[in-house]
């Protein structure tokens, strides 16, 4: 059991920081990113270049896939997503330009890295062997750096400036405009913010899990459902949405595997029967 | 005058894909377009669907399962209780309808992407439940489904029976274009009718609409129960038709395309998800001559045709987007 309880929060860390880069896309611009996924899958591919291919730190590694996915988010929010959302007068066509970016990425993903898994050298060998429980060193460090991620990231949107800003950008759109803050401004930093979130975590993953051009979707679902339990557009609730998420995984690979491969139809149909009852997630506001 | 238009532009449109099209594909001798525009009119068909719940203020992305539990419920009448394949039709669409009027109450108390994550996730449940399933066989589908039966009226023959046909592929495409064109005359029909003014009122402003005595929660589960039965008869067809249905016939991928085929037809037109359907998979068939380009062009064009026309490609036409009242 002990067991369980350590995969479930290593599995919950690294969701909750996938979890947290859509909700803040969605809190400041109301826009599901649809290409979270394959946002992730990119800095996975950035990390496995840079540190797999060019043998460079995982350090520098990391960095180059933050710094690119940013770099993307922020051209994608000014290029795609502002003149469409100026234009349109229906919410749908932003999630299904979303959609159409996820294609784009799975698209040139493929072409530029082939179908093929890739892995990387492991950062760290060895394994924790305690008795009740075995976890790898590496996975405890990922674990760590989730964890550091995490907080950094609360730490910086509760007390740094334009943390400050997109908190108002968050709440209020039209006050936070009325009261100075540059909008265009801090919705593109906000966007590539949050891909540089989902970039971050693709290449922290790389490590342990590899990465692979296909996976892109399920990734984007998985951080639906974090964002749904937690409230959408909530960083508590995100962050939240990612253990609980985590945590069933673990526990129900555990205890339903005797029944088959029903883990996920019970975890989805009870987040149905949950949204049912409460719409609005643990901590989300009625309607976002 | 502008019913009259219609309605000479929409029976113009009938006798070209009835007549004209099996001509010219008889001519050309391409029995593969058959097949290809099967399809495309299946797909319509549930993308109209989605268009009802677009037409009603939501974003339904779970279309997908209620394709597939149509084509799992003809597949298994058929071949578990030996139902002829033309019974299953309605009785699927029915059965998608049935389904999704149980999961639609409480869920449709949503809104925006609210709903839109949560059909999402029913299309995963949908896939997941026909992977467990013992009676839907699991991962391996069924396949060798039987070819639709003749129909008799009497001693009179109206529709032969498909396995006697040396190719079955244009009778399957007349039937795949009949209900397409039923299904749109149907929708036709419905947006112009007092239900369908009644849909733009929830489109528009649901508490102002709850306010003037209209019951909205029942009205929402109506237009997705039409929404789903389409979706129900396309999946029960798209099974006679590939005669097998597997829990990957219909993913969270096509539930994304019918919504790209609304939108990029126009949401405000009843035809848009025809158009839609037509221009996007065409597109994509003839993309398939770029190997490996396909993806990239395909969707670089659709991130380009948001830009230009997010409105989409009827509104290039100049008509005015349906409104209710205007016949």
């Amino acid at each position: 059991m002990e067991q369980v309880i350590v995969n479930g929060l290593y599995l919950g860390a690294q969701y909750a920081l996938i979890a947290l880069g859509l909700t803040l896309i969605f809190a400041l611009m109301n826009v599901l990113n649809f290409a979270h996924g394959q946002m992730y899958v990119l800095g996975g591919f950035v990390t496995y270049t840079v540190y797999g291919q060019w043998h460079l730190p995982f350090v520098v590694a990391l960095i180059a896939s933050s710094v690119t996915l940013a770099i993307l988010g922020a051209l994608i929010e000014k290029f795609l997503f502002r003149p469409v959302i100026r234009r349109s007068k229906r919410e749908e066509s932003t999630m299904l330009l979303a959609a159409a970016i996820a294609f784009l990425f799975d698209a040139i993903i493929l072409l530029v890295f082939g179908e093929k898994g890739h892995g990387v050298p492991k950062i760290l060998n060895g394994v924790l062997n305690t008795g009740a429980i075995i976890v790898p060193y590496d996975r405890i460090l990922v674990f760590g750096l989730a964890v550091v991620f995490i907080a950094g990231f609360m730490a910086f949107m509760q007390f740094s400036k334009t943390g400050r800003a997109m908190r108002a950008l968050a709440q209020d759109r039209q006050a936070a405009q009325l009261m100075g803050v540059n909008v265009d401004r801090y919705s593109m930093i906000g966007f590539a913010l949050g891909a540089l979130l989902a970039g971050l975590v693709g290449g922290l993953l790389v490590s342990i899990t590899g990465v692979s051009s296909g996976i892109g979707g399920a990734i984007s679902t998985k951080a639906f459902m974090m964002v749904m339990i937690g409230g959408a557009g909530v960083v508590a609730g995100a962050i939240a949405g990612g253990f609980i998420l985590g945590m069933l995984e673990a526990v129900g690979l555990t205890v339903l595997h005797s029944y088959g491969d029903i883990t996920y139809l019970v975890i989805f149909a009870t987040l149905m029967v949950f949204l049912a009852i409460r719409p609005n997630g643990l901590m989300g506001k009625p309607w976002g | 005058m502008r019913l009259g238009l219609q309605l000479i532009g929409f029976f113009a449109f009938a006798v070209l894909m009835l007549v004209i099209v099996p001509v010219v594909i008889n001519a050309l001798g391409r029995n593969e377009y058959y097949y290809t525009l099967t399809l495309i009119s299946l797909l319509a068909v549930a993308s109209a669907g989605v268009w009802i719940t677009f037409y009603i203020g939501r974003i339904n992305i779970g279309q997908a399962a209620y394709a597939l539990i149509g084509g799992y419920t003809s597949a298994i009448l058929v071949t578990a209780y030996g139902w002829p394949f033309w019974w299953t039709i309605p009785v699927a669409g029915f059965v998608s309808a049935a389904i999704s009027m149980l999961i639609g109450f409480p869920i449709l108390r949503l809104r925006g992407v609210y709903f839109a994550m949560v059909t999402l996730v029913s299309t995963e449940v949908a896939r997941l439940t026909a992977l467990a399933l013992p009676i839907t066989n699991g991962a391996k589908g069924m396949v060798n489904l039987p070819l639709p039966g003749p129909i008799a009226l009497g001693p009179l023959a109206l529709v032969p029976d498909f396995a006697t046909m040396a190719n079955p592929r244009p009778a399957f495409y007349l039937l795949a274009v009949s209900i397409m064109l039923l299904a749109f005359a149907g929708v036709w029909r419905l947006v112009h009718s007092r239900l369908g003014r009644l849909f733009v009122a929830l489109q528009q402003n649901e508490e102002l609409a709850a306010s003037t005595g209209i019951n909205i929660a029942g009205l929402r589960v109506v237009a997705y129960a039409i929404s789903s039965f389409l979706g129900g008869i396309a999946g029960a067809v798209f099974s006679a038709v590939s005669q097998s249905v597997y829990p990957s016939s219909f993913t969270t991928q096509d539930s994304i395309n019918f919504m790209l085929n609304c939108f990029l037809g126009g949401l405000g037109y009843v035809f848009g998800p025809i158009v839609g359907t037509f221009v996007l998979r065409f597109g994509w068939d003839l993309l398939f001559q770029t190997a490996q380009w396909q993806l990239l062009i395909y969707s670089g064009v659709l991130i380009l045709l948001m830009l230009v026309l997010p409105n989409g490609i009827l509104s290039l036409l100049g008509i005015r987007p349906t409104k209710p009242g205007t016949r």
